[in-house]
């Protein structure tokens, strides 16, 4: 499998993950604006997080069930309540409305949902180019998309619902479990996929239980336990 | 009008039909006669206060006195409305909602009709003013508990795929608008069979009532018209405002969908 260079890593974000009292807000070592930025995200179950993603980076996110990977997935994509600032671009979240962060920081449920009866249904006239294009890549094939989604493998849904999450061209990617249903040729159809992405200027964070996944993937590896990120 | 007044003996024929029911359930143990006795002594004794009640407030004519009986229709009516439901808001959410509803809806048709349509005076006449609102506020209860009954186990039931849509960028009102259709839709039905019903299937209780103390039925017939399209309206301000209500509970200013505010 292919493997991009990691175009980005910072050793001082990881310091200031452990000191987690000192948010180095902006200023990173490479004086870049990161493209998603974290400052003090908390809840009830844990935080505060602070930690930087930059265009082409992979956090990887590992830990016990029911440590709150999930929980933290979702506070970033702004659907769950929670205190503290994150910005895109610099640009703080509660500058733009809730759907317009959503958009371009999309989080993907461990078991993705569908509201169409067929996954096809789910994309806009828009979004069928990079569909059609990208289909391949995840070994599907488009016969799938106008079928009914009950008659679909677990496997082919969850790849169907990759595809749909990258179809709205997001910058931030927060992925949970996004290949846990998957075989060994299809995780590795879909690492290249996202790997591809990286490269592109793509962030992405990512649930996985998967070991060796995340060393294939992620730039970084935290461990989330009792509440904080810690890193591996 | 010429009612022919019933006396205490015309009622006892009627409560033979009681009996029988009871002796029918004894027979062949459907175990429901306890159930109906108790249901009947029950239901006399409530109209007997109501009569009395009403023949008192008629008699004063008071505003206070009016303002009185109907609130407490309201606050009944309400309370029903709140508790029908399976799911539960945080906070008596399900009352504050039900108030609103309840009240807007009643208030809002009530007082439509009494200032345009029927003009007694005075305006608040008990005589026009309870019944009007007893009426209405038997359709609002139908109408507002099956739409948040409806909204409410709609959100429960889709709520991944509503935040699946939430996730992708899309705004609540969007994820959420086919849920608040099916419920405003839902609410609507009692009273769109009413109207489809009336005068062919059943003869409408008013109509009936009116009949039956000597009204001419072309003018009985011009009440009911009145009154299918005030519960027409007050059911329809009930279930969008049940379904708009739930929602805006249910979520909040970031829309995210808000589960955390129904208790389990």
């Amino acid at each position: 499998m292919l493997l991009f260079s990691k175009p980005y890593r910072n050793l001082k974000d990881d310091e200031s993950m452990r000191h987690q009292d000192q948010p180095g807000p902006g200023g990173t070592a490479s004086g870049r604006i990161p493209l998603l930025s974290v400052r003090d995200l908390r809840s009830d179950f844990g935080g505060p997080f602070n930690f930087d993603l930059h265009g082409g980076e992979c956090i990887a996110i590992q830990g016990p069930s029911g440590a709150g990977k999930s929980v933290l997935l979702r506070m970033l994509a702004d659907l769950d309540p929670h205190e503290g600032e994150a910005t895109l671009d610099g640009r703080p979240r509660t500058s733009m409305p809730a759907p317009a962060w959503r958009s371009q920081v999309v989080y993907q449920a461990a078991e993705p949902a569908w509201w169409e009866d067929t996954a096809g249904a789910h994309f806009t006239a828009a979004q069928r180019t990079f569909v059609d294009a990208t289909l391949g890549a995840l070994g599907l094939d488009a016969a799938m998309l106008a079928a009914p989604l009950e008659r679909l493998s677990t496997g082919e849904r969850q790849r169907l619902a990759l595809l749909r999450s990258l179809a709205g061209a997001p910058r931030v990617l927060l992925l949970d479990e996004p290949t846990a249903a998957l075989d060994p040729d299809s995780v590795a159809r879909a690492e290249t996929l996202l790997t591809d992405c990286l490269a592109r200027g793509m962030a992405i964070i990512i649930v996985t239980h998967a070991e060796a996944q995340a060393r294939r993937m992620a730039d970084r590896v935290f461990c989330l336990d009792g509440g904080k990120l810690i890193v591996r | 009008m010429s009612a022919i007044h019933l006396g205490p003996w015309d009622l006892m024929a009627a409560a033979l039909l009681i009996l029988l029911d009871a002796a029918l359930s004894i027979g062949p143990r459907l175990g429901v006669h306890r159930q109906i006795l108790v249901a009947a002594v029950r239901m006399v004794i409530q109209l007997s206060i109501v009569g009395l009640v009403l023949r008192a407030v008629f008699a004063g004519a008071s505003a206070g006195a009016t303002a009185a009986v109907i609130l407490f229709m309201v606050v009944a009516a309400a309370r029903e409305v709140a508790t029908r439901p399976r799911q539960r808001l945080h906070g008596h959410m399900n009352y504050r909602i039900a108030g609103a509803v309840v009240a807007c809806a009643g208030f809002a048709t009530v007082l439509l009709a009494l200032t345009t349509a029927v003009r007694p005076t005075p305006w608040y006449d008990p005589r026009y003013a309870i019944p009007l609102m007893g009426i209405v506020l038997g359709s609002v209860l139908n109408a507002a508990s099956l739409a948040l009954d409806g909204i409410l186990d709609g959100i429960v039931r889709e709520r991944g795929r509503i935040e699946a849509q939430l996730a992708l960028g899309t705004p609540l009102r969007t994820a959420i608008a086919p849920l608040v259709r099916g419920a405003i839709r839902r609410g609507m039905i009692p009273v769109a069979n009413r109207m489809s019903a009336a005068g062919i299937i059943t003869l409408p209780g008013i109509m009936t009532g009116q009949l039956l103390a000597g009204m001419d039925p072309v003018d009985a017939v011009k009440y009911q018209i009145l009154l299918m399209f005030l519960l027409a309206g007050a059911s329809a301000l009930a279930s969008v405002g049940a379904a708009l209500l739930a929602v805006r509970a249910l979520s909040d200013e970031r829309q995210r969908l808000r589960l955390d505010r129904m208790r389990r």
